[in-house]
């Protein structure tokens, strides 16, 4: 029932403790998922954290969305779904056996990765620093909105976290790319990285309403932005 | 997911999707709408979500398996959140003094 | 099998080529990829971190025999009981059967020649010695004195102790459950043998993938847990700190949401192994094979609905306490399920009594104690009275010591043939389990009754009225740490002098059985085709009748 395969006919990365190529592909990705799965359990304490002071705190931490940067905030979410669609073209493109195209849009996919973490630390988290807005250094206000500032830092660091590990294997994979490693028959390290840069995706998706948008940002007699 | 190629197309079309989602998201925040802003914020990040997950990350052509694995995990969050909340959020829930309650101290009198 | 044939004929020599034998030097083993050798590094780190927690406990109990303390200050006291938990659950019971006997026993007990990802069961290895080298650091240097449980403020705020290095190494330790148990479930879904269904598993498996849903789902969550507690120790920004707002509550949602589960992690995979030690000593199918796979099942889903028990009296909202409470009854029903099931396969089979036997049969008395004094804690109105008592204290080491721990010497002495080849002396064996037996029960049984009395635990002092009690507790731990002692000499004994093993000495079913011993390092020549049911022993004509 097993296809012993001879020594030589698999395919680069077959790894011998499987009996078969698909096998292989099959379990990479059950892992691939089952890792997700911690992640998102590991971001959910952070939202537990979150939706619980939210419901103790709900001026302070509308007060405090209110002093995000919206611009920044939305147009980040727009680099990294942008980002997410240039990492499954790159897939795509492995999928169909071009070399160029996969190593174009690995690439365009790490600009724009770079591209968030640029906005965010340069733009926005410079001006919380001199804003004092950062908790744990020299932050003034409320502390009900300290709160909010602690949650929004560890959140969305943590989301940077990730982004700039999720950058470091890109480059590894383009270098890959660029040696041809993948091709129509090969393509498991980008199809599992795309499901990684993906589901961190995913948490922005969440973390953008959530921080920025969930008390509502219309205009309120007394606050600027 | 191995195997299955997806068109460029339907990848184009999730991510005008999800733009127009991202902007749409956006827009209604400056709409005040109360508590509903809340819900409206979250119905479109679900939305934008599941986009993600069918076609970006391809569970549409996955196997069951892995549909279970990621409804799991949402399960389990969502364990986590309400059984938290429902301590949370019911702290300072007063206790009705009617009916027996408000009896049984006399009767205790009486043995 | 051979033997040697030269200088020393009566030492035993295994000469066939095994995964043992297969390489040579300390980099084979530390760069190895084969289960079997990371299940022993493992063993090795595993016990060496008993002895530190058992050091501990010992300190303690040598401490408690006088009411004013005999041994250390009440600060010291403090920090030992808390790196005795620390250790003995995240670093001892956390992992011990599953990275031991689940590493070494779940490739070949499915057919298979390895985990799904060799390398990275290595490298969860590393982590895990990196977090316990880390954590075995901190305590040197003082440790923490917060409990096992780093309650919130005090451990944020007030502490002045090792807190964030421990909570770091705990952190670190549980990316190495995470891993591992990804690497459990996948192979178990995807690397079976031919033939080998879900329903003709043997139990031990079900109970491993089970555990390992726990893994995944559980430890990532106390790893987030303690990240926040570092920050706010670092930062000093309050996110549980009452003064500013926080919720100390919120810090043991987020605690025990994890480390109730964890306290099935380190059942679960017990009980697999005490169904294997029940069937093969009554040489006997299991009684309702599936009822107890889907216990197991059971068991790691309600133990995520139940972890407000730990919060009864700590200020959590009584409406959710009673939610918790009657869910806590419920995650009772599955574990007593599994205790009638072992009860029922034994009625009629034929028992005979070697080492692991006398642990199986143990587990099923001592657990069933453990289980049902739970139930005191689960009621509100009772665990209002036992809460922060040494009926706690009893109730868990009933069900970790009576219970987990028995199981993994059990499991040790059915497998041990298997992995070293070598049959360790039975007598001394059977002396030992009887040792702890008693030994655990002196030191164990009159805590429940100090409990019940009302005496505090975590406590350096007690009042006079309880120094009997505390005496008797402290005699029965020294005689429970020589019954560990023996076995410690014999295993280590027998791997140079005992006997040659065979592939089966126990007559047991299970593709286990069918390899040499030790196995070569592939496991199998051939990956056998499974056509049998688990536990296919020959049905007795009284059996067939009854």
């Amino acid at each position: 029932m097993t296809v012993h395969a001879v020594h030589g006919e698999h395919p680069p990365g077959f790894a011998h403790q499987f009996e078969e190529v698909e096998q292989q592909r099959e379990a990479v990705n059950l892992g691939m998922w089952l890792f997700l799965a911690t992640e998102i359990m590991f971001f959910g304490g952070l939202f537990m954290g979150y939706i619980v002071y939210r419901s103790h705190f709900p001026g302070a931490f509308d007060d405090g969305s209110h002093l995000l940067n919206i611009k920044f905030g939305s147009t980040n979410t727009a680099v990294l779904i942008a980002s997410s669609l240039t990492m499954a073209l790159a897939i795509h493109s492995a999928q169909v056996g071009k070399k160029k195209p996969q190593i174009l849009f690995l690439i365009l996919t790490m600009i724009l990765g770079a591209l968030f973490l640029f906005l965010k630390f340069n733009f926005e988290w410079r001006a919380d620093y001199h804003e004092h807005l950062i908790p744990g250094f020299g932050f003034r206000g409320d502390p009900h909105v300290q709160m909010f500032f602690c949650f929004y830092f560890f959140m969305t660091g943590l989301h940077a976290l990730h982004m700039i590990v999720g950058i470091g294997i890109l480059i590894v994979l383009t270098i890959m790319a660029a040696r041809g490693r993948f091709n129509e028959h090969y393509y498991a390290p980008l199809e599992n990285t795309g499901l990684y840069w993906h589901f961190v995706d995913i948490i922005w998706i969440f973390l953008f309403p959530l921080l920025y948008l969930a008390g509502g940002r219309y205009p309120i007699p007394g606050v600027t932005h | 997911m191995s195997g299955h190629v997806v068109p460029v197309k339907i990848y184009v079309a999730v991510f005008v999707s999800l733009i127009f989602l991202t902007a749409l998201t956006t827009a209604v925040a400056y709409v005040d709408m109360g508590k509903f802003n809340l819900v409206a914020a979250l119905a479109i990040a679900v939305a934008k979500m599941l986009l993600v997950i069918l076609f970006f990350m391809h569970v549409k052509y996955s196997p069951t398996l892995t549909k279970v694995v990621i409804v799991a995990a949402f399960v389990w969050l969502g364990i986590m959140v309400t059984l938290t909340l429902s301590d949370e959020l019911t702290r300072n829930w007063g206790v009705k003094v009617t009916g027996w309650s408000m009896i049984l101290p006399h009767l205790r009198g009486l043995f | 099998m051979s033997t040697a044939t030269t200088e020393l004929p009566e030492i035993p020599v295994e000469s066939r080529l095994n995964y043992l034998n297969a390489n040579y030097g300390i980099k084979s083993w530390l760069l190895t990829t084969d289960h079997k050798r990371i299940a022993l590094l493992y063993l090795v780190s595993i016990t060496l971190m008993f002895i530190v927690g058992g050091v501990a406990a010992t300190m303690m109990r040598i401490h408690l025999i006088e009411p004013q303390g005999a041994l250390v200050e009440p600060e010291t006291y403090n920090r030992l009981f808390s790196i005795h938990g620390i250790v003995m659950v995240f670093f001892f019971l956390v992992p011990s059967i599953p990275a031991t006997l689940g590493n070494f026993l779940i490739p070949m007990m499915i057919g298979a020649r390895d985990v799904a990802f060799p390398k990275l069961n290595l490298m969860s290895w590393y982590i895990y010695i990196i977090g316990a080298s880390l954590t075995l650091y901190a305590a040197i240097s003082g440790g923490v004195d917060t409990g096992w449980t780093f309650y919130t403020p005090f451990s944020s705020s007030y502490s002045h102790s090792a807190v964030i290095p421990v909570a770091l190494g705990v952190f670190i330790a549980g990316f190495s459950s995470i891993l591992t148990g990804l690497n459990f479930i996948v192979t178990i879904h995807k690397m079976r043998a031919p033939g080998m269904t879900w329903f003709r598993l043997p139990l031990f498996i079900w109970a491993m993938y089970a555990t390992s849903i726990i893994f995944i789902l559980g430890t990532p969550v106390i790893a987030i847990t303690l990240f926040l507690l570092g920050l706010e120790r670092l930062l000093h920004v309050g996110i549980f700190d009452p003064a500013v707002g926080g919720d100390p509550l919120l810090f043991q949602h987020l605690f025990w949401f994890y480390s109730h589960p964890a306290v099935y992690i380190m059942i679960l995979p017990g009980m697999g192994v005490i169904s294997e030690l029940i069937t093969a000593f009554s040489r006997k199918r299991i009684f309702g094979y599936s009822v107890v796979a889907f216990s197991s099942m059971s068991i790691a889903v309600i133990s995520f609905l139940v972890w407000g028990h730990h919060m009864f009296v700590t200020g959590q909202s009584v409406y959710a306490g009673l939610v918790f409470s009657v869910l806590s009854f419920l995650v009772a029903i599955p574990s007593a399920v599994k205790v009638f099931n072992w009860t029922a396969t034994l009625y009629k089979g034929s028992i005979s009594y070697q080492a692991p036997m006398l642990y199986a049969l143990g587990f099923i008395g001592l657990f069933t104690m453990g289980g049902l004094t739970g139930l005191f804690l689960a009621s509100l109105a009772t665990d209002v009275h036992l809460n922060g008592t040494y009926f706690v204290v009893a109730h868990f080491h009933y069900i970790m010591v009576g219970g987990a721990v028995m199981a993994y010497m059990g499991g040790l002495h059915f497998w041990w043939p298997k992995i070293t080849g070598r049959l360790y002396p039975d007598a001394w064996a059977r002396f030992s389990a009887f040792v702890i037996f008693i030994g655990f029960n002196l030191t164990f049984f009159p805590q429940f009754v100090l409990g019940y009395l009302g005496m505090p635990r975590r406590y350096a002092v007690y009042p006079p009225e309880f120094q009997v009690l505390n005496v008797m507790s402290s005699a029965g731990a020294s005689i429970l740490a020589v019954g560990y002692v023996i076995p410690l000499i014999y295993f280590i004994w027998s791997i140079r002098y005992g006997p040659l093993a065979g592939p089966n000495p126990w007559g047991a079913k299970g593709l286990e059985w069918q390899t040499p011993s030790p196995p070569p390092t592939e496991n199998f020549e051939e990956i056998p085709i499974v056509t049998e049911e688990a536990y296919n022993y020959p049905q007795l004509p009284e059996v067939a009748r009854g």
